[in-house]
């Protein structure tokens, strides 16, 4: 029997040779996968063990919160909290334990959970010293004033808004409109959370996306300053002239370019540049686009961000484009917007503030700094200019050029299209837009501008793709300079 | 060996046992101290409490046991003692984590189980002086087993627990009839086969291949297949089930040396299982969860998921003892608790645990290959495979290695059954190896042949089918 009791032993330990095999495996090969499956809900637990950093706008003893956690009794510790709902939601983004992050939530992960790499040695030491440690704060530069101001005058039209100082980059307000409460999303109670997922996904009118960066939409008359910038570049003056048809033929077919008004824009008398732009007139910024050519064009566009993935502090904005290999119909109709270019409203904001700061291209921020909750700052983003891929240098157009364009979107808003934008006691400077979106469709309209028009503190861009329900008689001038015009006086008023 | 050597050696062996057993209390210590620690800066309340009592009941057995059983294996105790002290660390750590749902505490019952599973040790060893006396009440033990198996299917006392009746319930205690029956059936397998050994091994038959014995031997392969079958029937239970028809096929084939035992039984088992499967929806269940666990919509997918994700998060060195989420996993206290291990103690700790367990059969086996009579051999190596298949069915079934079937693990699950249960059989491996060392002559009954005979007779056996082995 002796052999037979061998067997049997060697049987077992085989069965317990396949038992350490199969717990190698799951415990080396397969612990990292089973350890960070997102049904295992240790590594929430873990997440959420720690207080993750807030998120403030505001300066000095004005700062405050607009994400914040807070301490609960359950089994996630920390629960992420939006004081302001929806205002803030396309910047802070949400925090959610189900569904991921976005935004700055996103963007500024490692910072808000302690573990930016600028603080390692902080970090070090706390763990050394057994020291417990609640998360950095990203402080934006975003205004609470603008922000409202850009939902308030937005109210539910679907729409962004995009405001920007010219001189800093720094972003003072940034406006998708609808919005949605990301506190919904950030809840502890999965059942509605994921309730509230299906409802913002599902929604026809898309709250969940974030249009100021995200989207882009033809930018319509709003293109012409770029048109015009290429113009001036090439050595084209304010008050050079040009002819004024009351329709463009355009070349290689029988196509025509006409004019909003339906007629000639200065009673076929020839018209200056200046006028054209002031009155947005389509003939003679086709007749521009014409001769300057379709790489004059896109080669202006691409020094003002266009074409180009380019760093912003939101994670995968949108790019802007101008094709620039166009037959001259199409190079005609790009020239004033149409046709197949397409502008974020962020972007546009860009240009906007390009041209205010005398032609030297910002980056955009929207954080300025990171800091300890001691207020010690781990990191800062200072102003830098944009660090284009395929460009030289940040001066998208020159010094001279800057200057007589801003001068000439004085005059929009002071004898123009624009003049809804106007402020009283403050010279506004800026361009309307009204891009075609097809037969018996609401046009898109715009609005870009800066204020004061002299020593600009904030360039702003707003957008209404459908009209803003006025119908398939809005214009960018009627619909969207107002909005422009409470926003950048949210602004003055905000800025010291 | 006169009788000074085996004094000699007895206390030798004592003395081992000794110091082993002091080593594993400081380890059962360390690690209460350190699940203490977790929870708040200082030691635990109950330290001096779980410390003194199982060092009383270490000292107190170890002394004993010097008395009652001189030249006994000195591993076994030590390595039961070693497992159940680390099981109750881990009851109260999950006491810890259940706190704050379920006031109800696991650890103060399981100690009280302990100290009586001890007393049961203790008892055992006092009252079997001889274990041959097992072998002369083999039919009334037989037949226990068998009425303790079915218990659970009585009217007013059975109960169904967690989807298995496997359970009665007298006078307000729920006890697990089926593990002693294991014990039972065991004894009555090892008694039968030592007398029926040399029917069973004659071949007579030829079945393709295979010579094999008349069709009669095969009764009692085909009533422990029934009753099997009838647990897992009846009493819904795959693991008991799996484990009962493991053991017989296992003694069967040592007793005879027969693989056409072995290979008839897999295979009339197989055919049971798959009868099973297609008549009982558990069973389509748990063999489903195993297949396709990850996108199983079955009920018990969520307890294995959780398990594994425990034994992921281990990884090598473990989350720390009282640092872990034993709370996550479905009734971790008692088949998910090798799961909490997992976590908390990673794979360095699964891996002692197992090695505990190893050793523990390893001992087993030696006791068996070491014993003079054949009742004694088999019965030891049948409580060793019925000890190291039902670690590999839980460990394996926690682990995703094969379909979970619900069963403890032995000395370190809660329950009172199953601590008792295998205290019992503990208790009769020891007494089997006192043996070893004991200066008395063979009992001869029933004419059965002294060691060296029967070593032949088996030798012969073995030469004529080792042609038919090797192939």
């Amino acid at each position: 029997m002796s052999a037979g009791i061998r067997r049997v032993a060697l049987t077992m330990v085989a069965l317990f040779a396949a038992l350490f095999v199969n717990l190698n495996y799951l415990q080396v090969v397969r612990a990292d996968d089973l350890a960070s499956n997102s049904a295992n809900a240790r590594r929430l637990v873990e997440e959420y063990e720690s207080e993750r950093g807030r998120i403030l706008i505001g300066r000095g003893a004005n700062t405050r919160p607009i994400a914040e956690s807070v301490e609960t009794k359950g089994e996630l510790k920390y629960e992420r909290t939006y004081a302001s709902g929806p205002l803030f939601a396309h910047v802070t983004g949400y925090s959610s334990p189900i569904f991921g992050r976005s935004e700055i939530e996103r963007a500024f992960d490692e910072a808000l959970t302690g573990n930016a790499p600028e603080a390692f040695a902080r970090n070090l030491a706390d763990l050394l010293a057994g020291r417990e440690r609640a998360g950095d704060s990203a402080h934006t530069t975003v205004r609470e004033a603008v922000q409202q101001t850009a939902r308030e005058a937005l109210g539910d039209r679907e729409g962004a808004v995009v405001a920007i100082e010219p001189a800093t980059g720094a972003v003072l307000g940034l406006w998708s409109s609808p919005s949605y409460d990301p506190n919904e999303l950030a809840s502890h109670r999965p059942r509605e959370v994921r309730a509230s997922w299906e409802r913002l996904n599902d929604d026809p009118a898309e709250p969940l996306l974030n249009r100021a960066v995200r989207e882009s939409y033809p930018p319509g008359s709003t293109f012409k300053l770029i048109t015009a910038a290429a113009a001036l570049e090439n050595g084209v003056s304010p008050e050079q002239t040009f002819t004024d048809p009351a329709a463009l033929d355009l070349p290689q077919t029988t196509a025509t370019i006409g004019n909003f008004s339906g007629g000639t824009c200065n009673g076929g008398q020839p018209i200056t540049l200046t006028q054209a732009l002031t009155i947005s007139c389509n003939t003679t910024f086709a007749q521009l686009g014409l001769e300057l050519g379709p790489e004059a064009l896109a080669e202006q566009a691409e020094r003002f961000g266009f074409n180009a993935e380019w760093e912003f502090q939101l994670p995968g904005n949108a790019v802007s484009n101008v094709p620039s290999d166009l037959d001259p119909p199409a190079t005609a109709q790009s020239a004033i917007g149409q046709r197949d270019v397409r502008a974020t409203p962020l972007q546009m904001a860009m240009v906007a503030a390009t041209i205010a700061n005398d032609g030297v291209i910002m980056a955009p921020r929207l954080v300025d700094r990171v800091e300890d909750t001691s207020g010690r700052i781990i990191r800062e983003f200072p102003p830098e200019e944009l660090d284009l891929p395929d460009q030289s240098n940040a001066q998208a157009l020159n010094r001279g050029s800057a200057n007589a364009l801003q001068a000439m979107m004085e005059n929009v808003v002071d004898a123009g299209s624009g003049q809804a934008a106007a402020i009283s006691g403050v010279q506004v400077a800026g361009k309307t837009g009204t891009a075609q979106t097809g037969e018996g469709r609401p046009p898109t309209v715009w609005f870009v501008g800066f204020a004061p028009a002299d020593n600009p503190a904030v360039a702003v861009a707003v957008v209404l793709p459908d009209g803003g329900g006025a119908g398939s008689e809005a214009t960018g001038g009627a619909i969207a300079g107002p909005i422009a015009r409470d926003v950048m006086q949210a602004a003055l008023d905000t800025t010291q | 060996m006169n009788a000074s050597q085996t004094k000699l050696e007895a206390r030798r062996r004592a003395n081992t046992e000794l110091g082993l057993l002091v080593l594993a209390l400081v380890v059962c210590l360390v690690a209460y101290a350190l699940v203490g620690l977790a929870r708040e800066p200082q030691l635990p309340a109950g330290m001096a409490g779980y410390g003194g009592i199982l060092a009383v009941i270490a000292v107190g057995t170890h002394l004993f046991m010097r008395r009652v059983a001189p030249g006994a294996d000195p591993l076994l105790f030590p390595l039961a003692f070693a497992l159940n002290g680390l099981g109750l660390v881990m009851i109260r750590r999950i006491d810890y984590a259940m706190a704050a749902s379920d006031a109800s505490e696991l650890a103060p019952s399981q100690t009280v189980w302990t100290m009586v599973g001890v007393g049961l040790l203790l008892a055992t060893l006092l009252f079997i002086r001889d274990y041959e006396v097992l072998d002369r009440y083999r039919y009334s033990i037989g037949i226990a087993a068998i009425v303790l198996l079915l218990m659970p299917l009585l009217p007013v006392i059975g109960a169904n627990i967690n989807g298995a009746n496997l359970w009665v319930r007298v006078a307000g205690f729920s006890i697990q009839p089926g593990e002693f029956a294991k014990i039972g059936l065991a004894v009555f397998f090892a008694s039968y086969l030592a007398e029926n050994r040399q029917l069973l091994t004659v071949a007579t038959n030829r079945l393709g291949p295979l010579m094999v014995p008349p069709a009669r031997a095969f009764g009692p392969v085909l009533a422990v297949w029934g009753l099997s079958l009838a647990v897992l029937v009846f009493e819904r239970d795959l693991g008991l089930s799996l484990l009962l028809f493991g053991l017989f096929i296992s003694m069967l084939y040592v007793a005879t040396a027969r693989v056409a035992y072995v290979l008839g039984g897999i295979g009339l088992f197989a055919l049971g299982g798959y009868v099973a499967y297609l008549l009982f929806g558990h069973v389509r269940d748990r063999i489903g969860i195993w297949l396709d666990l990850w996108n199983s919509e079955a009920f018990g997918a969520g307890q294995l998921q959780q398990s594994l994700f425990a034994l992921g998060t281990g990884g090598v060195a473990g989350v720390g003892l009282g640092q872990g989420h034993p709370d996550y996993i479905p009734i971790v206290s008692t088949d998910f608790i090798f799961s909490a291990f997992g976590e908390e103690a990673g794979l360095l700790g699964t891996t002692a645990l197992l090695l505990c367990y190893l050793l523990f059969i390893g001992r087993g086996y030696r006791i068996a290959l070491r014993c003079q009579q054949e009742f004694g051999q088999l019965l030891a190596m049948g409580l060793v495979t019925l000890y190291a298949l039902q670690v590999f069915i839980i460990v394996g079934g926690v682990t995703r290695l094969i379909p979970l079937t619900g069963l403890t693990l032995p000395f370190v699950s809660y329950g009172g059954s199953s601590l008792l249960a295998n205290y019992v059989l503990v208790g009769l491996l020891i007494r089997i190896s006192a043996g070893e060392l004991a200066a008395r002559p063979a009992p001869r009954r029933r004419g059965r042949r002294s060691r060296s005979d029967d070593e032949a007779q088996a030798d012969l056996a073995e030469t004529q089918s080792s042609g038919r082995h090797a192939s």
